[in-house]
């Protein structure tokens, strides 16, 4: 670790395969980064490039065609990009009959003043559902990857936080404040900026900052594996079950049973409000509990 | 106002030309960070309050924190990794 290397020297490296990555990945005990240089200790670079001298033309004819593929890519794009319409002009194709009627009828028919969450959490709700369910499988990957047992948690274990007057003074005024807006974020998405993954993530980050303060002690007792697993289930079924019915009636909403209610009030918007609290839930739960596997391998 | 946002986008061009550039892996992660904040403000400027106060939690905030452990987890296995070797030999 002492001899700091170049990236250069790294890449040649990497190219007369002396990066040995079967080697790296075969122990998961093995960090990455002082793994060559247990491998070659000191034996220099020089006598190995001598047996590999036909591959010296290779690789000189190799980086030739690479920065010529990427100059042609590079014009194809370029001369694409020049053709595209002029950046927000009046006629250009995305201004047709779908974007105008959102416009014009977005507020009477969803309830919603802000257009955003009208469009996301009622017209294309059903394509929301789809991103949302994108996210959750790659959270259920990192999970199964970090929750591992075995070699791995022992491998990364827990790092430990001094806990800091400054850092603590901070976040009992901070804390709330930051928690208060997630909040005022989520319930008021119909109405202006904010929404479900916002407000979510801004919870998310107060108790982050609650944790790293005073320690998971006083969190842990309500927000544990055991309440992450209840109310990420719970908010998830809702939010599934109740945009299912884009599998029967397509791009119709059932505005006639969940009435849009009055555009700008608290309780309005049909199902937006429910959606917006069920994904901030989840994301505030998920932003915490990806913090928490982090640092200490569980939740 | 457009002078400002001249501005704007010469920092970002900035701190995301120097966030690869760093050897530092730690001040590389403060200048993305600033990046994030200088995000969040565009999107503010281009009227989408919603993906402003987004980015600023998500962009500035949380992946911040998350690389911030990930960064102190590789100094500890590195540092173990140095006492096996020395250990072995």
């Amino acid at each position: 670790m002492k001899r700091k290397k170049s990236i250069k020297e790294r890449l040649r490296e990497w190219d007369a395969d002396a990066f040995d990555l079967t080697e790296r990945t075969a122990g998961p005990m093995h960090p990455a980064p002082a793994a060559p240089e247990e491998e070659k200790p000191e034996e220099p670079p020089a006598p190995e490039r001598e047996t590999r001298l036909g591959s010296r033309a290779l690789r000189i004819l190799y980086s030739v065609l690479a920065a010529l593929f990427g100059t042609v890519m590079l014009s194809f794009l370029l001369a694409t990009a020049s053709e595209l319409p002029p950046y927000g002009a009046a006629e250009n194709p995305v201004h047709n009959a779908v974007s105008e009627r959102y416009i014009r009828d977005g507020m009477r028919e969803t309830g919603a003043v802000n257009i955003v969450a009208g469009v996301i959490l009622d017209y294309r709700a059903f394509d929301t559902l789809g991103e949302s369910h994108v996210l959750f499988t790659a959270l259920t990957a990192v999970l199964i990857l970090l929750l591992g047992e075995g070699v791995h948690r022992e491998s990364t274990g827990q790092i430990r936080m001094q806990q800091d007057r400054i850092v603590t003074n901070t976040a009992s005024v901070l804390t709330p404040i930051i928690i208060l807006f997630g909040v005022y974020g989520i319930l008021t998405g119909h109405l202006g900026p904010g929404g479900g993954f916002s407000g979510g993530s801004i919870v998310g980050a107060g108790l982050i900052l609650h944790s790293v303060a005073f320690g998971y002690d006083r969190l842990g007792r309500y927000l544990n594996i055991k309440t992450f697993r209840i109310v990420c289930f719970a908010a998830l079924a809702f939010y599934s079950l109740s945009k299912c019915y884009s599998f029967f009636c397509g791009a119709n909403g059932l505005h006639t049973v969940f009435s849009p209610g009055v555009p700008g009030r608290i309780l309005s918007a049909g199902l937006i409000l429910p959606l917006n609290i069920a994904v901030g839930v989840v994301v505030a739960c998920t932003m915490y509990g990806l913090f928490s596997v982090f640092q200490r391998g569980k939740i | 106002m457009e002078y400002f946002e001249l501005l704007l986008l010469g920092l970002l061009l900035v701190c995301g030309i120097s966030t690869c550039l760093t050897k530092n892996l730690l001040s590389s992660l403060v200048i993305f960070m600033a990046y994030g904040v200088i995000m969040s403000i565009l999107w503010a400027l281009l009227r989408a309050p919603d993906l402003a106060v987004t980015e600023a939690a998500v962009g500035a905030g949380i992946s911040g924190i998350l690389m911030f452990l990930t960064l102190r987890k590789l100094r500890d296995l590195k540092r173990k990794h140095a006492d096996e070797t020395e250990e072995k030999h």
